[in-house]
């Protein structure tokens, strides 16, 4: 419904009642381990946030090398470090006086651990809350717990839809044959949206002269440039699926963005908002500004009024 | 140093593409006290491998320096001469243990140096008013700072004589130990309160304990000194992405370790809090 003016395009994202100012969300895992980064973050020109995954105990992760840059991207392993669902609730309580929506993240062992941590974070004030069924480098959770099938997709996806009416979404891997079955089996479970992809791989990168591989649990998920053709034939799959199944369920398309190309790529493959992590790196912390700054610019010169009309174009 | 750079200081160091450990031969391993070594290593392999970028090196700067199936923590330059940097390491957990036991001709990985360092260290600098104070095995952070500026007054803490770093290397600097074992008995901080009331101190750059750090910072700002402080938290990735070593809302990997008086006055974590590898807040020792 918008028109074009010396402001416009209308960067405005609605994802199931939360108002995001424009579609860059900071992705799980970068920076959100403490309430003050969230605010560098909202202050860098974010439209919303994701706090780190909170388990319900405190994890002390893998050991150094954790996080690891290359030609092509990032690899981790970080191992889901947190100080507990406890912890973490003094860490964000009133979130919700932060100036943009923050997204709550919490992982468990089994649909039982992820509901509990999901109970104890709730009450800060997160705006809504993503489940990551897909973490590649970490035993007892995500791919090598087998959260990643539909099965386990729909039944963890359920428990925690029980204990939270915010807003839910699940966060896919993009290490599977069929994403778009595990997006259905998301919202069979009652899920609102999916966070579509985590980490690829695991990968690995070895050094020479030491004769190891250089991160400390050998192999981690990849992220940056080398994932983003990746994301975004996942989220073109999930939209398709979605679609096809009569589901307006909103996806927020994460895998390498760093410019407002990209996210408009993103969302032309139906993506409603873009998660942003591994571009902290290569853009620093203003990425998020950036990034919308550079998506008004485009999207004026290719004379779209409104993320809306751009959402999806590139589907069949 | 004017008032103006003070209030602004440079930003966050811009990070390299990469940021891969490059394996380095240690040519030489000396023994700088009862607790600490430093190992000298060979930059001669440092070329075909990426990650390594030292051309830019400010004091301050810190390297991550990796041991293959064990860790990785970051470690300040305490020496970068032709072709050798150095670390210099005091032994307290099993890290610093096994790093203090290599022998010349092991090799360890290091990726940087990264980090925002001192600054305005080069033409500008205070010269013989600047005071540099260090305590413990801060002085390894302050040395290639005070081979810089070689007429500031080099001030040094220790618990007791078998603690001192660098006495040969800076022969001109004041000590004080708590014990009393070498040079005058008390805290370097006590020089500080001195020379302010002298009025002969300028500038004030600093490294070691967090409260000695902390007094120090107070002191300059009763006194109107522009000061800079190197402070030191729990680090991941060292590039500025997963927020392991926030303080408050500042990643100390990217934009410290070195912070000036003004900006710590602002951190209210400062000389108080820091995290732990789960991210939990602890009170600073």
């Amino acid at each position: 419904m918008s028109t074009p003016d010396a402001t416009g395009p209308n960067l405005s994202v609605n994802l199931c009642g939360i108002k995001l100012g424009n579609p860059t969300v900071l992705a799980s895992g970068a920076l959100g381990m403490t309430r003050a980064l969230i605010q560098r973050v909202a202050r860098s020109g974010a439209g919303a946030a994701t706090i780190k995954s909170v388990t319900v105990r405190p994890r002390q992760g893998h050991n150094n090398p954790t996080v690891i840059a290359y030609e092509a991207g990032m690899l981790n392993a970080v191992g889901y470090s947190n100080p507990g669902a406890d912890e973490a609730g003094r860490e964000f309580a009133d979130i919700d006086r932060l100036s943009i929506p923050v997204l709550a993240s919490v992982v468990g062992e089994d649909a039982g651990e992820f509901a509990a941590a999901a109970e104890r974070l709730m009450p800060c004030g997160f705006a809504g809350l993503e489940i990551p069924l897909s973490c590649p480098h970490t035993p007892g959770y995500g791919t090598l717990a087998g959260h990643g099938t539909p099965e386990a997709t729909e039944q963890i996806t359920r428990a925690v839809r029980a204990v939270t009416d915010r807003p839910l979404f699940v966060k896919l891997s993009p290490n599977v044959p069929g994403i778009s079955e595990l997006a259905l089996a998301a919202i069979e479970g009652g899920a609102d949206g999916i966070c579509a992809v985590n980490t690829l791989g695991p990968g690995m990168i070895i050094n020479v002269e030491a004769r190891e591989p250089v991160l400390g649990f050998k192999m981690g998920g990849v992220s940056g440039p080398a994932l983003r053709p990746v994301a975004v034939r996942c989220v073109y799959d999930v939209a398709t699926a979605l679609r096809r199944h009569g589901c307006e369920a909103p996806i927020i398309g994460i895998g390498g963005i760093s410019t407002g190309r990209h996210a408009l790529e993103m969302m032309m493959a139906g993506a409603s908002a873009v998660g942003v992590g591994t571009a902290v790196y290569s853009r620093g912390i203003e990425v998020f500004g950036k990034i919308t700054q550079e998506l008004r610019q485009l999207c004026r010169r290719l004379s779209i009024n409104s993320l809306d009309e751009a959402r999806g174009a590139a589907l069949q | 140093m004017t008032e103006n750079h003070v209030a602004q200081p440079p930003p966050a160091a811009v990070s390299p593409q990469t940021a891969l450990p490059v394996m380095l031969e240690i040519a030489e391993v000396r023994r700088e006290n009862a607790t600490a070594k430093t190992l000298l290593i060979s930059l001669e392999s440092a070329e075909d491998q990426p990650g390594l970028i030292l051309e830019t090196f400010t004091p301050g700067q810190f390297v991550m320096v990796w041991v293959p199936r064990m860790d990785e923590k970051p470690y300040a330059l305490s020496y970068l001469e032709e072709g050798r940097a150095g670390i210099t390491v005091h032994r307290r957990g099993p890290f610093s243990k096994r790093l203090c036991e290599m022998r010349a001709g092991e090799r360890i990985g290091l990726r940087g140096a990264y980090g925002r360092g001192f600054w305005d260290v080069g033409e500008r600098a205070p010269g013989a008013s600047a005071a540099i104070i260090g305590g413990g095995c801060g002085m390894a952070v302050l040395a290639p700072l005070a081979e810089r500026l070689p007429e500031a007054t080099l001030v040094q803490g220790a618990r007791s004589a078998d603690g001192l770093f660098f006495t040969d290397r800076f022969p001109g600097q004041v000590i004080f130990t708590d014990d009393g074992s070498a040079g005058r008995h008390g805290l370097p901080t006590e020089w500080l309160v001195e020379a302010v009331a002298d009025g002969a101190v300028e500038a004030v750059y600093t490294c070691g304990p967090e409260p000695m750090m902390a007094r120090v910072v107070e002191l300059c700002r009763g006194a109107g000194l522009p000061c800079q402080a190197s402070i030191e938290r729990y680090m991941k990735c060292g590039i500025g992405v997963c927020g392991q070593c926030d303080c408050d809302g500042r990643r100390v990997c990217v934009e410290g370790p070195v912070f000036s008086g003004e900006e710590l006055a602002r951190m209210p974590s400062f000389g108080r809090r820091r995290r732990d590898k789960t991210g939990r807040q602890i009170p600073v020792e």
